[in-house]
């Protein structure tokens, strides 16, 4: 059976939601996987939460992406095994190098919680081929430090290789104002994928969006993409909410 | 072996947008102070190092900050060792 992994980092607060989404919403194996391990032989997914890793310390993320687990994740995704980083994760992954760009204070200095929408970009990836490209998702932030910022050379790279995964947007998928763009983001970026297409940073909390109760299933969709992706067959589930 | 005392200046690149900066600008002028003109936040970081030489710690930080204190995305870097300062 697909097996995840959940990194947990000291300050990780979103590890058992992930936990919790993949183990009784999906029905797959899940497991925790403390910082210190070296070793991910055996996993298919591994997942670096949200949180607050080491109280953001220094620059958010900048500690925890100089953890052994960080190495064997290096390791995990040059051999082609999924990696998703959500929210804090994602900001472990830049700092980590594994994705190129940086993740700064909000434009509002405030942290932002709240549901946004996020326009598809990329429906080719194994984090969102259940989706539809163009159409738009609604997925809730809660971040003080999602603002991404790359120089203009690296914005043209992941422009031209397809690699913004979202782009935060109205409900209608437009891309003006502060309703669209809650951070400040440049060019209204909220997730991108590494060169491979393998390894997947993002600001906004699938795993918070994954039951009707909690107002919301687009982000079962993410994950259900994954597995699907994984299983190497189509959910059932493939019409897009929103 | 000596010890050395070093101060690291960090500070975001001129084309990151500084809200903070611009936070302190905007009560700077709010307390009557309308002679600034800009205002930028960075942070600073004591060091107390050990080192055979000058030029041994300086080459050590500067591979500190490399690899941890700055982020060269968005971060530019001085040293400051024994009073002189060092891009």
């Amino acid at each position: 059976m697909t097996r995840f992994g959940v990194i947990v980092f000291p300050g990780s607060n979103c590890d058992h939601d992930c936990y919790y989404v993949v183990k009784d919403v999906l029905g797959k194996n899940a497991e925790f996987v403390w910082h210190q391990e070296r070793d991910l032989s055996g996993f298919d997914c591994v997942i670096i939460p949200g949180g607050f890793s080491y109280g953001d310390y220094l620059r958010s993320g900048s500690i925890a992406s100089l953890s052994p687990v960080m190495s064997a994740i290096k390791e995990f995704s040059n051999g082609g095994g999924l990696v998703l980083g959500i929210c804090n994760g994602f900001q472990v992954l830049v700092e980590s190098g594994l994705l190129p760009g940086a993740l700064v204070k909000n434009s509002s200095l405030r942290f932002i919680c709240r549901w946004v929408g996020l326009r598809v970009e990329n429906a080719d990836t194994p984090f969102t081929r259940l989706m539809e490209a163009g159409k738009v998702v609604r997925m809730p932030i809660a971040h003080g430090e999602g603002c991404y910022f790359a120089d203009a050379g690296t914005l043209g790279a992941l422009n031209r290789d397809k690699r913004v995964v979202f782009r935060y947007s109205t409900p209608a998928g437009e891309e003006t104002g502060d309703e669209a763009n809650p951070n400040g983001s440049v060019e209204n970026i909220a997730a991108i994928v590494n060169e491979s297409g393998n390894v997947l940073g993002m600001m906004p909390h699938p795993e918070r969006c994954s039951e009707e109760a909690l107002g919301g299933t687009d982000g079962l969709l993410l994950f259900e993409s994954i597995v699907s992706s994984l299983e190497g067959r189509t959910s059932p589930r493939q019409t897009l909410a929103g | 072996m000596e010890t050395y005392n070093a101060k690291v200046l960090v500070r975001l690149k001129p084309v990151v947008l500084d809200p903070q900066g611009k936070t302190v600008l905007s009560a700077l002028k709010n307390l009557g102070f309308d002679e600034v003109r800009d205002a930028r936040v960075g942070k600073v970081i004591e060091l107390e190092i050990e080192g055979g030489s000058e030029e041994a710690v300086r080459k050590q930080i500067r591979e500190m900050c490399s690899k941890l204190l700055a982020n060269p995305v968005i971060e530019d870097y001085e040293i400051e060792l024994n009073g002189e300062r060092e891009r």
